[in-house]
């Protein structure tokens, strides 16, 4: 039977251009430029200069406190700028540019295509291997992984579901990866259960990713615990609060976290990129993105080195053509449209998609006709043409009641408006303006 | 029939009545004395209820004048009435008025259209504060002004206006009570009190980018360039992290048409009321 979440969701059209295209590696680039700032938390502390000369996996900027990742040179070559550069939304951000020459891996990584099996007793020695490697949450917000993989006091884990819904539209490459690599996946989720204490992971999949589904099923049979359930193909499953009352029935309850319902989710890149790192000693310097979109000459899925300019890999799939309308990092729901295309692809982005005039398009707002359908929408429960009327009017005294702060900004209202209200965008002022009245508090 | 109308006639003026003896009563029990001259302060107030004050609102600044000692009557202030106002309610309450320097609200950017042209299309929402977590903006300028007008929203004396040559928001000094409205909503915080100066004479840098000059220029033609010559003509002007800054206390009789003559890049923006009169 397939889970999902009860109130709320759309259903939007999928796009699925590349889910039957194999993943492959994009090439290197001229240059790379490496963000030290690719998760929350504080930006790492660069410890090399300008002339040294990098090898694959170096690393470039250590973890600056507890809530930090480090960040390691995706491409073997020469540091030749670190200053502020600008990032996609054109802000500017500090970056270490680095000129690719050759293609050399530092000694510790094991580049061998091996399956390897046999997990680390030593729970301390895989926390370590996760922290030096880099490793945030690869779903897009970047939380750094030992963090969430340490169960605080007082605190129990149940559950670990392993993150495999990829509910936004276009999007392939998690689907690709555990159709690619599945056994890895199940290994790395077996890692994290050992960090964690506990014998049980789900692997949650949704429903149109059938070829996935099977070979995960298939091989799950072979290792105790770990279970595959099927999701139904709904918008925002994929989401960390949506998918657990899915999976478990329980609801995260108002500014808590999910461990404190026994639950903690990673996506499958991360889990992939655990086992990388504890097996293979690899840090994190490349992932799996789509490139995609309506308005491509046709889709890929590339295996990309963090750092490689967006620019580049659009022009591997046929370049910009003549009718798109914009350029998106992410998904078309909860991704950021581009400013420039020169910035580099970082851990965080999971997609370069091509939206033609006909998706990107915004239609001018009309008047509120008061028909509930943003309110069925809301996968939170909450009402965002309230939210938005008083967004609108500068009017945030009933923004604690709305609790607008428990959007989570998926843009489900904004979509199946019909009165092509940005609901969304009002809903993000109020939820910025309540974090504001919380820490006057 | 009759009846029926005439009972319910009598008993709903008999629970009237009996209401009326009630809250008669009960009023007179737990009559509390208002300082009469609550009520009077307040319709001196311009009755805007912005808040500039730091107050609440009017009611709220009124409570605060007649129940404030004489020195602390001298922090209390109403910018939007102005001297005119608070001399009056210093008058009405006996007590020495306090003076302030008249201050307007200076936009801090010169990224017009012209100066800043836009380099990618930005189809969004026309909020400020929307576009700015988004993107650096249209021109590219990640301090620049956004052109998309929350502050001309959110005043509440019709003071700004969206220029249509320029793009940027116009203040306009008659009306401008400088309540401070618009600096705390400008995403960017292009927005500074500053006084009107004597004459109307203002001098100040109208850039807040801190980017280095190549960089900053590739963006915006009036970018500060951190270039030093202003500093050089007046040592009270301070420069940080490749922006200058005038402050308040520089005399722009004396220095501001030399400043804005002096400056390369036209950042810095020298005012005088009485040329624009006569213009």
């Amino acid at each position: 039977m397939t889970k999902t979440f009860p109130t709320g969701g759309i259903h939007p059209q999928k796009y699925k251009l590349a889910s039957d295209i194999a993943i492959t590696d994009a090439g290197l680039p001229e240059y790379v430029s490496i963000p030290v700032k690719q998760h929350i938390g504080a930006p790492a502390k660069i410890i090399v200069s300008r002339g040294d000369k990098v090898k694959v996996g170096t690393l470039l900027a250590a973890a600056d406190g507890i809530v930090s990742a480090p960040v390691h040179s995706s491409v073997s070559g020469e540091i030749v700028r670190i200053d502020r550069q600008e990032d996609s939304s054109g802000y500017y951000e500090d970056m270490i540019t680095i000129k690719v020459e050759g293609d050399e891996y530092i000694r510790e990584i094991d580049t061998s295509g091996k399956l390897i099996k046999n997990i680390p007793d030593n729970p301390e020695e895989i926390m370590q291997s996760i922290r030096n490697a880099g490793i945030v949450g690869l779903g897009g917000a970047g939380y750094p992984t030992p963090i969430k993989t340490t169960v605080p006091e007082g605190r129990k884990a149940e559950y670990l579901i392993v993150n495999g819904i990829e509910c936004e539209p276009f999007l392939c490459a998690d689907d690709r990866l555990m159709q690619e690599k599945a056994e890895e996946i199940i290994i790395g989720a077996k890692i994290i259960n050992k960090l964690l204490g506990i014998q049980k992971a789900i692997i949650a999949i949704d429903e149109n990713k059938p070829q996935a589904i099977e070979i995960m099923t298939r091989l799950t049979k072979s290792y105790v615990g770990v279970n595959v359930r099927t999701c139904e193909s709904k918008y925002p499953q994929g989401s960390e609060k949506q998918l657990i009352t899915a999976i478990t029935g329980r609801e995260v309850p108002i500014a808590k976290r999910p461990i404190d319902i026994g639950c903690i989710v990673q996506n499958v890149g991360t889990v992939f990129a655990v086992y990388e790192a504890v097996m293979k000693k690899k840090p994190l310097f490349e992932r799996i993105i789509t490139v995609s979109g309506d308005a491509a000459e046709k889709s890929a899925n590339f295996r990309v080195r963090i750092g490689t300019p967006a620019d580049f890999l659009i022009n591997k799939i046929g370049g910009l053509t003549e009718n798109t309308a914009e350029v998106i990092f992410g998904g078309p729901f909860m991704g950021t449209s581009v400013a420039n295309l020169q910035a580099p692809v970082t851990k965080l982005t999971s997609g370069i998609l091509l939206l033609s005039g006909k998706i990107a398009a915004k239609e001018p707002e009309t008047a509120c006709i008061r028909c509930g359908k943003c309110v069925d929408a809301c996968p939170q429960g909450l009402m965002p043409f309230e939210i938005a009327r008083r967004a609108r009017n500068n009017d945030f005294s009933q923004l604690m009641q709305l609790h607008a702060r428990d959007c989570i900004e998926c843009g489900s209202c904004a979509y199946i408006c019909p009165a092509r209200i940005p609901l969304l965008d009002y809903c993000k002022i109020s939820k910025a303006e309540a974090k504001k009245i919380l820490k006057k508090q | 029939m009759d009846n029926l109308i005439l009972t319910d006639f009598l008993t709903l003026t008999g629970i009237a009545f009996i209401a009326a003896l009630i809250l008669y009563f009960v009023s007179q029990k737990f009559h509390t004395e208002e300082d009469s001259r609550i009520r009077e302060v307040e319709a001196m107030l311009p009755q805007a209820n912005c808040g500039a004050c730091g107050r609440a609102g009017c009611h709220d600044f009124a409570v605060a004048c007649t129940k404030c000692t004489p020195q602390g009557f001298a922090k209390l202030y109403c910018p939007v009435g102005g001297a005119k106002v608070m001399n009056r309610i210093a008058e009405y309450l006996g007590m020495a008025a306090p003076s302030r320097e008249k201050t307007v609200a200076v936009l801090r950017c010169n990224g017009s259209c012209q100066n800043a042209p836009a380099k990618v299309n930005y189809n969004g929402i026309q909020f400020c504060r929307i576009a700015h977590n988004i993107s650096s903006g249209q021109s590219g300028c990640p301090d620049g002004c956004l052109r998309l007008g929350d502050c001309i929203k959110v005043c509440k004396f019709g003071a700004l206006s969206l220029n249509p040559q320029t793009g940027l928001p116009q203040v306009d000094e008659e009306k401008c009570t400088s309540c401070g409205a618009c600096v705390n909503i400008c995403p960017r915080n292009l927005f500074e009190i500053r006084l009107k100066g004597k004459n109307n004479k203002r001098v100040y840098v109208a850039c807040r980018n801190r980017q280095k000059g190549a960089l900053a220029r590739q963006n915006c033609k009036a970018a500060c360039i951190g270039c030093m010559k202003c500093a050089k003509l007046c040592p009270e002007i301070r420069i940080e992290d490749n922006l200058s800054y005038i402050p308040d206390t520089v005399d722009a009789a004396k220095y501001g048409r030399q400043l804005a003559q002096t400056c390369p890049t036209g950042a810095i923006t020298y005012i005088d009321e009485k040329e624009k009169q006569n213009d």
